[in-house]
């Protein structure tokens, strides 16, 4: 017997019964096979994409993710050079090699440097697109892939995040939803809800532990929703 | 580890002596309940959660051997290899085979309990591979040699001078005049000192929250982003987990998301909740390029179809050693083992056995706050009363107690008799202590009055009374 | 024509009978104020639950056995105690799960158990009480009466319909005050350890009283504070709610 064997024959001896009947089995596919969704808190599943997008930020406010709204794609390059000087942060980036971030009107911003790929440890600031944003807990959803590197999220000291306001989402089931839609699930998959932080002294929140001590968002107000856009 | 659950009591006077884990421990006991209970009133819905919560668990337990080889068909499918390993032994073969098959010299770790569990680290150093863990509390406690005192918050038991001296001594490089007694200069210097493993090590070991059956994937949920830089930097990814762990899909897992920041910290969400699914994906310009999961039983399916099955529920928030009043007054190194806490004084018993760890399911008051605070409704009270049972049946009591109770149970069956001695208990004793009202101290009470008073009883038994009263009326 | 009385049997408790007969008059006094007649079956002694929390459960249900044959018959069983009211209605239903003929009796008594307070305010309705005690006091939840029966407003409710009496919450309230039966003595320093942290919460708190439904927590806890050299006084809830702490000195406390 293998260990594999071992183990199952273990658990069916533990259960009293031998492996699952074929109707059974059916019925477990079935149940799999339906993405039932659970309850869903009426926090989030039941507002108007407005409000929706007010949660949002209020939610990632609230675990210091510090959020930016602009009302235009085109006005992201001066968001971030704006955010990088009140921050007293060099004017580089490690930016995701995403189209639609590198369709942004960088040029308006000649001081800014930019180097697209993975992150490298001398990263100071990681600029990326996100999947969805999920209001019920001001979260981000961002996936690994050849435009999206996860190192980005991980590596550099601040973390700024463009999210369209038609990727808003209210839970996390309507994440995974688009998820599925787009095929075969990437390598990875983030949920960050804020920057990094560890209570693991004296259960003092400290943010940066490994991980971004800063999270930004610049968020595209354009009016966009959920039910215009992804659906 | 060697286990210390048998010199429990020892264990547990020595934490109520010790002055630092005092101040740690009385901040711990506040702050985290008060956090879960913020977190809660501001999800209404959290009690519903709890009940669809437990019945996913129990639905996959009671299908668990479908849930598991469905797991592992679609872990296969994503280019991930599952490693089954009955015992602590051929788990900690299978991860150290995998490191070997890459020529391994340092593994960086995320937290992991089940890694504690299997003594991963004493067997990797053992055979020449350095462990590094990553985790803040994980990371000191390895500098000290200490087992973890908190499923979740492993160095709860130190103060910030601890982890100072802890790491003065250990980094060498370290200025002495440079200050670092605060919070964030000791976060600061970790992080300082533990990239360079991040960037370095051959293969990242991460553990597991819970396994997707219908996607193959692993998720953990940390607060760090250690684990993520653990699982994204190295060649190879392992996944060290236990086959409880696994949910059927992604809905599910959503649904004890959502119980589990809330009950173990008071977040509404974890800074960094991960979905991992496979090795890195052609064209991927980062992430490891093998996935492997060592997939360990290790007496948990002798836990199956029995009085503590429903411990496989069980999500390791932490909920119930943060609400223990036994916990939060001895710590988690009295527990003598891995786990500790009101979970702890279930499974530990289950895993290392009722001898070396009979103490810890009598070391409870039955106040059930832990029971009442648990996201998927385990009745750790219960259970812990199931093990008292089986200590009972072999006898594992000492005989004065077992004696006493057997003659007291005698007695409390033969009403006449019972109450003729209580009265002439009450009547003795009220006599004795009519003037000071107590007793500083008592022959055969010397256990309860070396540490508080016993009230005297006020002379006469209630029957006594009763009956004299119902003669009177007569 | 007023409708016959309702039939209860009293639930002593060991610790009321060997301990303080007060409350179990109190308990009376209460019940009969709230229409009541009240019985007090000589065949009970104990509820068995030092024998079920040991592991003993073959004495554990030797013990529930009788008490369900002396409670046979009541409209009601009362207690005036969460603890012994919790074993009865949650525990003996559990102790029986084998044996299904007992099992169904445990479940009829469980229906017509109830810890005292509760009793009153759900049961009987009663509202407020006649009874008057001054000054500041404050209420211990005791464990199994809050996790096992839901009883947290009703001693509160009672207690505000007390003259002179004022209620000051007590931090921690909820959290256990180290009793636990046979834990107190198998584990003393833990058990120590919870009674100090409990009685230093009711020192700061500044009330002459504390008050709680069980006589368990009660003697711990009142024990706790005579040793520690502390004015603070212990009493069971029944004696101020049925007007009697002038007739019985504090728990602890020497007879006048």
């Amino acid at each position: 017997m293998t260990a594999r064997d071992d183990v199952l024959a273990a658990v069916r001896r533990g259960l009293g019964r031998g492996a699952v009947s074929d109707a059974v089995a059916a019925e477990l596919t079935a149940r799999v096979a339906t993405h039932r969704r659970n309850l869903i808190p009426a926090r989030a599943a039941a507002l108007e994409p407005a409000a929706r997008l007010r949660l949002f930020v209020d939610m990632a406010e609230a675990v210091q993710t510090t959020v930016a709204r602009v009302s235009d794609a085109g006005d992201v390059p001066g968001e971030v050079a704006r955010y990088l000087a009140a921050e007293n942060l060099p004017a580089e980036l490690a930016m995701a090699p995403d189209p639609a971030l590198d369709a942004l009107p960088w040029d308006a911003r000649p001081l800014l440097r930019i180097r697209r790929g993975k992150s490298s440890p001398e990263d100071a600031v990681s600029l990326t697109p996100c999947l969805a944003a999920v209001a019920e807990t001001g979260t981000l959803m961002l996936m690994s892939g050849e435009r999206t590197p996860t190192t980005l999220n991980f590596l550099p000291d601040t973390h700024i995040v463009v999210v369209r306001s038609g990727q808003v989402v209210a839970t996390y089931e309507d994440g995974w939803d688009l998820l599925r839609a787009r095929g075969a699930l990437p390598r990875t998959v983030n949920f960050i809800t804020g920057p990094s932080r560890t209570g693991d002294i004296e259960q003092r929140i400290e943010l940066g532990a490994h991980g971004p001590r800063r999270l930004h968002v610049i968020l595209i107000d354009d009016g966009a929703s959920e039910a215009d856009g992804e659906r | 580890m060697e286990a210390t659950s048998h010199t429990f009591a020892g264990n547990a006077r020595a934490g109520l002596a010790n002055p630092v884990l005092r101040r740690a421990l009385d901040m711990a006991g506040a702050g985290f309940p008060a956090r879960r209970a913020e977190a809660i009133a501001r999800l209404p819905e959290f009690d519903a959660l709890r009940d669809e919560g437990k019945a996913i668990k129990d639905h996959t337990i009671g299908h668990l051997d479908f849930y598991l080889e469905l797991y592992e068909r679609q872990v296969t499918a994503a280019g991930g290899v599952v490693h089954w390993a009955p015992d602590a032994a051929a788990a900690r073969a299978a991860v150290l085979g995998i490191c070997r098959s890459v020529g391994a010299k340092t593994v960086t770790k995320g937290k992991s309990m089940v890694a504690e569990e299997i003594a991963l680290n004493e067997h990797l150093e053992a055979n020449g591979i350095t462990p590094v863990e990553t985790d803040l509390g994980e990371y000191i406690i390895q500098l000290r040699h200490e087992p973890p005192s908190h499923i979740i918050a492993p160095a709860i038991h130190l103060m910030k001078e601890q982890v100072e001296a802890t790491f003065r001594a250990a980094h060498t490089a370290l200025d002495p005049a440079r200050p670092l007694a605060e919070a964030p200069l000791l976060c600061g210097e970790a992080r300082a000192v533990l990239r360079p493993q991040f960037l370095t090590a051959d293969v990242g070991i991460t553990g597991a929250n819970f396994l997707v059956a219908e996607t193959g994937s692993s998720i953990i949920v940390t607060n760090e982003g250690n684990g993520d830089l653990t699982q994204t930097l190295p060649k190879v990814h392992i996944v060290i987990t236990s086959i409880e762990k696994v949910v059927p899909t992604l809905e599910d897992a959503a649904t004890l998301l959502r119980l589990l920041a809330r009950s173990a910290t008071g977040q509404e969400f974890s800074s960094y909740t991960t979905m991992s699914t496979g090795p890195r994906r052609p064209g991927d310009l980062d992430g490891p390029e093998q996935y492997h999961v060592v997939l360990v039983d290790n007496g948990r399916t002798a836990l199956l179809g029995g009085e503590f099955q429903d411990m496989l529920r069980c999500l390791r928030c932490a909920a119930c050693l943060n609400h223990c009043p036994v916990y939060t007054a001895v710590g988690g190194h009295a527990y003598g083992w891995v786990y500790p806490g009101p979970m702890g004084a279930v499974l530990t018993p289950a895993l290392i056995g009722l001898d070396e760890a009979g103490d810890l399911p009598n070391a409870s008051s039955f106040c059930g706050r832990c029971e009442s605070v648990c996201p998927v409704r385990i009745p750790l009270p219960k259970m812990m009363r199931h093990w008292r049972e089986r200590q009972f049946a072999l006898r594992k009591a000492p005989a004065a107690y077992r004696y006493g109770l057997g003659l007291w149970a005698w007695v409390a069956q033969r009403p006449a008799l019972y109450h003729a001695l209580v009265e002439a208990k009450a009547r003795l004793l009220g006599r004795l202590g009519r003037r000071r009202g107590r007793f500083r101290t008592m022959p055969l009470a010397g256990e309860w009055t070396r540490v508080r008073d016993m009230p005297a009883p006020e002379g006469r038994s209630f029957h006594a009374l009763w009956a004299e009263r119902g003669r009177a009326r007569r | 024509m007023p409708s016959p009385p309702v039939r209860v049997a009293l639930l002593v408790t060991c610790l009321v009978d060997l301990f303080r007969p007060s409350v179990g008059f109190a308990a009376i006094k209460l019940l009969e104020q709230a229409g009541c007649s009240v019985e007090v079956p000589r065949a009970q002694t104990c509820c068995g639950q030092p024998a079920y929390n040991s592991g003993d459960r073959l004495d554990a249900k030797a013990i529930a056995r009788r008490v369900i044959a002396a409670f046979a018959g009541y409209d009601y069983v009362v207690a005036p105690s969460g603890s012994c009211a919790g074993m009865v209605k949650v525990h003996y239903p559990e102790l029986f799960a084998d044996e299904p003929e007992t099992a169904a009796r445990a479940h009829e008594l469980a229906t017509r158990t109830y810890e005292l307070v509760s009793f009153l305010t759900e049961v009987r309705q009663v509202r407020e009480v006649a009874a008057r005690f001054d000054g500041a006091v404050t209420y211990h939840d005791s464990c199994s009466g809050l996790r096992e029966l839901a009883i947290k407003a009703q001693p509160r409710q009672l207690l505000a319909s007390v003259a002179g009496l004022n209620l000051r919450e007590l931090p921690g309230a909820e959290i256990c005050c180290g009793f636990g039966g046979t834990f107190a003595v198998k584990y003393a320093d833990i058990s120590d350890k919870m009674a100090r942290d409990k009685v230093a919460d009711i020192e700061r708190l500044g009330a002459r009283c504390v008050l709680a439904g069980d006589l368990g927590c009660l003697l711990q806890i009142a024990g706790k504070l005579s040793r520690s050299g502390s004015a603070v006084e212990a009493r069971h809830v029944a004696e101020i709610l049925a007007d009697m702490a002038a007739d019985t000195p504090p728990i602890g406390a020497p007879s006048a």
